[in-house]
């Protein structure tokens, strides 16, 4: 899966939770999950989840810190995928 | 803070019921005698004695007309989703605007029975297989007892008191109560009062266990919930949620706001298991102090009630109840209230069965009307020794003038609430 696939798929996720529209209109790999696409601290948690779900990976705690960005979790996710 | 005794009065109302889904739907069903009582193959298929039950109605389209798509993500919790529609209609009702900023005049007392035991047995299933990390972030805020209010308070953006109270079968009369005194002292202008309660095999079990429910009528479903009937033979379960919006009459005349009634007064108390009550039985004289001291409290004259809406729940405590009433009225016979039960349509709400019933008493007194009281043509004879048969209407009684309701609820815990509705009259 190369970055623009894995893209779409994290955009596909993460919307049902963004309450940004127009921070989800113009989400590059630096938009911010809290502050520019409006997540809710406590959905962080399940966009998680449905990121596993997905991708059928697992994120471990240390990880899931560092996700904050959508440019971080790509590459968390690419991480993981590679670990498979 | 000093006395202040604010008149509190009713400007809102919203009903999640078994057999009616919002004000215009409940006020048809409860004209036109509608059981809201069905058939679940569920509970034959989990071996309940009693396979019937009251749920109400609520599609996918309707709840997402109340909880956005992302509230109802891994949503499982039935009984919050009644309480909020049942809550966030009265509040509308009421004239009311969804706040943009925290409203500290407006608060909520909102109660349940149980937690939501779906959510619940979702997320020890998950926990028993070593999956907790996987429970997202909502199974706290469904499952703590406080979820209901909580959801309100950020729905409606209320400032005041928030809580959830919870004291069984008497939870939702008592929410009105603790609202009203919340307003009359001064400490709120507007509290959204009401209870919601869940339904389904995980809540109903424990009272089929105790054999407490009607399990004879599994093939005549409308025809099972029999309260103040000679073949009563035990409650039907129900689930829902009711809400009234009580607010000081200074503010509800300041906004122009409708005015359903007003509440005159009322009385919380307990028979401490002492006497012929227990956990499970009411003690009469407590039954009765409490009824004594709501008129008491409201200032009343008892020969201005004209109707009761009970507590009656189908079981062979419906005699001792019409007993207890007639002694503290002291009237009886062709001299008794007009009385009904609504638990013969919706069955027993459990927690939010005083706040259905409320809404019920409200429209009837706003609309002067008395409901039937279905399923006891044959009055229980014990019953009928007390009061003349006419005062169970068995059809719908229009333009009946009502001054004064008195509603009660009994619940385990030997714990009693009544209420007096009053129509307001400037």
């Amino acid at each position: 899966m190369n970055t623009e696939e894995l893209m779409e798929s994290l955009k596909k996720v993460v919307k049902p939770y963004v309450k940004s529209e127009e921070g989800f209109k113009n989400i590059t790999a630096s938009s911010d999950l809290i502050n520019d696409l409006k997540i809710n601290s406590a959905n962080l948690i399940d966009v998680i989840l449905d990121i596993e779900n997905e991708f059928d990976i697992v994120i471990d705690n240390a990880s899931m810190e560092k996700m904050l960005t959508v440019g971080s979790a790509i590459d968390i996710i690419t991480t993981k995928l590679n670990e498979k | 803070m000093q006395e202040v005794n604010n008149r509190v009065v009713i400007t809102g109302l919203g009903v999640v019921a078994p057999n009616g889904v919002g004000i215009t739907d409940f006020t048809n069903a409860i004209k036109q005698g509608i059981s809201g009582i069905s058939y679940h193959k569920e509970l034959e298929t989990l071996g309940f004695s009693c396979c019937i039950g009251g749920i109400p109605l609520v599609p996918e389209a309707l709840q997402l007309q109340y909880l956005s798509a992302l509230q109802l993500k891994n949503f499982n919790s039935p009984g919050i989703l009644y309480g909020c529609m049942a809550g966030m209609d009265a509040w509308k009702d009421a004239g009311l605007m969804i706040n943009e900023t925290a409203d500290w005049d407006s608060g909520t007392v909102f109660g349940t029975g149980t937690t939501s035991v779906e959510k619940f047995r979702e997320s020890v299933n998950k926990i028993d297989a070593g999956q907790v990390r996987t429970l997202g972030s909502n199974a706290v805020l469904q499952t703590m007892t406080s979820g209901v209010s909580a959801y309100l308070s950020g729905i409606l953006g209320l400032g005041n008191l928030v809580t959830s109270n919870s004291s069984a079968c008497c939870t939702g009369t008592e929410s009105i109560l603790m609202g009203y005194e919340r307003i009359r002292s001064g400490n709120a202008k507007r509290m959204l009062v009401g209870a919601c309660s869940d339904g389904g095999p995980y809540v109903w079990g424990g009272f089929d266990a105790m054999r407490v429910m009607s399990y004879k009528h599994n093939d005549n479903p409308e025809k099972a919930s029999r309260p103040m009937s000679a073949t009563a033979n035990g409650f039907v379960p129900g689930s829902g949620a009711g809400a009234l919006l009580l607010e000081s009459l200074s503010s509800a005349v300041e906004r122009g706001a409708k005015i359903y009634g007003e509440i005159a007064g009322g009385a919380l108390n307990a028979g401490g298991q002492r006497g012929n009550g227990s956990m499970t039985a009411p003690n009469s004289e407590a039954v009765q102090r409490c009824i004594s001291k709501a008129i008491e409290n409201a200032g009343v004259d008892v020969n201005e009630i004209d109707l009761i809406n009970g507590h009656l729940t189908a079981t062979s405590k419906d005699a001792e109840e019409i007993n207890n009433w007639a002694t503290v009225l002291n009237r009886k016979g062709k001299n008794f209230p007009y009385v009904h039960s609504l638990k013969a349509m919706t069955g027993h709400c459990l927690a939010a069965a005083g706040a259905i019933e409320s809404v019920a008493a409200v429209i009837c007194l706003a609309n002067d009307f008395i409901f039937p009281s279905i399923n006891c043509e044959d009055i229980h004879p014990d019953i009928g020794a007390i009061i003349d048969a006419e005062k169970i209407p068995q059809r719908l009684l229009e333009n009946n003038k009502l001054r004064l309701i008195a509603k009660a609820s009994f619940g385990f815990g030997d714990i009693n609430a009544c209420l007096i509705f009053k129509k307001y009259n400037g």
